[in-house]
């Protein structure tokens, strides 16, 4: 038998972050909301944030995420987060304002909200949970579903005839002059953890300079919703999300 | 900017008063009878001198959610529109309404159902006082009836949103937006600063957690049943106060009246006619004209039914506010409606014939 080791200070090699709070999470063991969360509490507070950011959480799973990451939040209806952010950031320009919002929120109800955010450079981020599915309300198809893939809608799989075809709403926004920086990642390794949190970072410095729109997708996982363990979960999200949604910058206007 | 005398329609001065009230942000989107509010304020420029915000917005729906978002910051934030456009904006006033948050709507409104007539009308009544969004809610309700009161009311508007942490309606028609009348126009009073808007409403209102308090969380939402109800108790009760405390309503020859006429905004000054009218063949008649419509004056009719033999609610639309006048009359005297529908503006004389027909000749 082991014998038992004193965790000492100077022996954490990991914490959770500051300015994730105690409360107990929602979310569904596996879920990549959690992973998200811990990131942006991260940048806010490495970036020295933790006064000046306002966020804006959607109708979705993460409609609690104020319960959860320490700052400043407003809740928004149902796909209209970038129109409040819109009026929050142009009222204090000052501060870092950023949406959090599902496929569902962002890329159907919200469609319009989010084009025209981008489109008029409106100065702030976009964390974009892109799990094709709506979870919140129990499994539904998304404007993100892959076609074949079964939901609670779509029972048979996605039929284009009958349900349209997934749409990438990363590489539409893109095309906006408004939007500075468009990116996809994942959160499914801890090589793209990292990756995932360098691309939060790139998105609150272009928002705080001013420099237009910042969308960063995170192509995600529902293992309830597409009832799958967490590791079939991010097994499948390899073979068939990232296919169709790969990963990497879709448009960073930085980069010349 | 100085105290200034002009002359002016209706949907101009509401973007006058914005600026010299000190309003922060205008959000809206162009519709008839009303896209003059958007253009004076964007003619004016007032994001170089107050430091104003204009921002015109691709739909009603996102304008209105624009200023649940500068509301959250505490801000004196406003849109306006017209019926249809009000229609889309039901959603987000439910929204502010739930979360307590202060801001103004004025609806010019016209003619409905559906897209309606771009004529003036009063067929909002039911939509403005009585919900039009989801849930149990109340607008405040103002009712101007001149060029000077749509004036007048952006700021009473906003200081009534901030006292109770409520939308305020702003219910105009398509007469007083278009009409061109004399009005007085107040020496301009500056912006919040950032410490007033703490001072003020720094316990709820987002603008970047300082290092003095926990978190604000603006929000609409309660999962559990329970606490859902005591939000819906808090906001009975803040009802309660508004209507115990921001009646207001102006009379006219009712002191000695049989017949009184029920009549807001436009069709008040029609009616204000149809009293000289009547008075001068030996009729006598007075009207009452709500100005808040809610709170409804229904004490104030309730006190008159007792001494008078009819009621007639005289607007432009199918019959709205007469329900709440004969509620308000507790059966005590007859009410009648009459009103003109569609963007038709009824004439004193069809007023006055109806009054005849509905009581005098009785």
């Amino acid at each position: 038998m082991a014998a038992e080791v004193e965790m000492k200070p100077e022996n954490l090699v990991y914490a959770k972050p500051r300015l994730i709070t105690d409360k107990t999470m929602h979310y569904c063991p596996g879920c990549s909301h959690g992973v998200v969360h811990k990131l942006i509490a991260e940048v806010i507070d490495e970036m020295g944030l933790e006064h000046d950011t306002i966020g804006i959480s959607p109708v979705g799973c993460a409609v609690l995420a104020y319960d959860y990451i320490d700052v400043d939040w407003v809740e928004s209806a149902h796909g209209r987060a970038t129109a409040l952010a819109t009026a929050i950031k142009r009222l204090r320009p000052d501060k870092m304002v950023f949406t959090y919002q599902g496929d569902g929120d962002l890329a159907a109800i919200g469609t319009g909200e989010t084009i025209h955010a981008g489109n008029r450079g409106e100065n702030i981020t976009v964390i974009f949970i892109n799990n094709a599915i709506y979870g919140m309300t129990g499994g539904q198809m998304a404007p993100t579903t892959l076609l074949g893939m079964k939901t609670a809608t779509t029972p048979y799989g996605r039929d284009p005839r009958l349900n349209g075809y997934p749409y990438k709403i990363g590489e539409v926004m893109s095309l906006l002059d408004g939007v500075c920086y468009v990116t996809r990642q994942s959160v499914h390794t801890p090589a793209a953890v990292r990756k995932a949190k360098k691309a939060i970072r790139k998105a609150f410095e272009n928002s705080m300079a001013g420099r237009g729109l910042s969308l960063v997708e995170i192509v995600a996982t529902c293992n309830s919703g597409w009832k799958l363990s967490p590791v079939e979960a991010n097994r499948w999200m390899e073979e068939h999300m990232m296919e169709f949604y790969p990963l990497g910058d879709l448009k960073d206007t930085e980069k010349k | 900017m100085k105290e200034e005398v002009k002359l002016m329609k209706g949907n101009e001065v509401v973007a006058e008063a914005a600026i010299r009230c000190g309003c922060d942000a205008y959000f809206g989107y162009p519709i008839t009878p009303q896209s003059e509010v958007l253009e004076t304020l964007m003619q004016l420029r007032p994001w170089e001198t107050t430091g104003m915000v204009v921002l015109q917005a691709e739909s009603e729906v996102a304008a209105i959610n624009m200023v649940y978002g500068g509301a959250a910051c505490g801000k004196k934030v406003m849109t306006s529109s017209s019926s249809p456009g009000i229609s889309l904006m039901c959603e987000g006033l439910s929204y502010l309404a739930g979360a307590e948050l202060p801001c103004v709507v004025v609806n010019v409104s016209r003619g409905g159902p559906g897209l309606g007539t771009i004529q003036p009308s009063q067929a909002d009544y039911f939509q403005a006082v009585k919900g039009g969004g989801h849930g149990d809610y109340h607008l405040i309700v103002l009712a101007p009836n001149s060029v000077q009161e749509m004036y007048d009311f952006v700021s009473l508007g906003f200081e009534l949103a901030f006292r109770y942490l409520n939308p305020v309606m702003i219910l105009s028609d398509g007469v007083i937006g278009q009409m061109m009348e004399k009005v007085v126009l107040s020496e301009a009073v500056p912006r919040w600063t950032d410490e007033q808007i703490v001072a003020q409403s720094g316990s709820w209102a987002v603008y970047g957690k300082p290092e003095t308090r926990t978190r604000n969380i603006v929000t609409s939402l309660e999962l559990e049943a329970d606490r859902q109800e005591k939000v819906n108790l808090k906001l009975i009760e803040k009802y309660r106060r508004v209507a115990a405390n921001e009646v207001r309503y102006e009379t006219f020859q009712c002191e000695d009246a049989d017949y009184v006429l029920v009549a807001y905004g436009s069709s008040a000054r029609i009616c204000s006619k149809v009293v000289e009218m009547a008075r001068e063949e030996g009729h006598k008649v007075g009207l009452l004209r709500p100005i808040t419509l809610y709170p409804f004056p229904s004490g104030a009719i309730r006190e008159l039914a007792d001494r008078v033999k009819g009621f007639l609610s005289v607007e432009m639309n199918a019959g709205q506010m007469v329900e709440d006048v004969r509620l308000a009359t507790e059966h005590r005297a007859p009410v009648a409606h009459y009103g003109r529908m569609g963007g038709v503006v009824h004439s004193p004389s069809e007023v006055y014939e109806a009054l005849k027909r509905e009581f005098i000749n009785q």
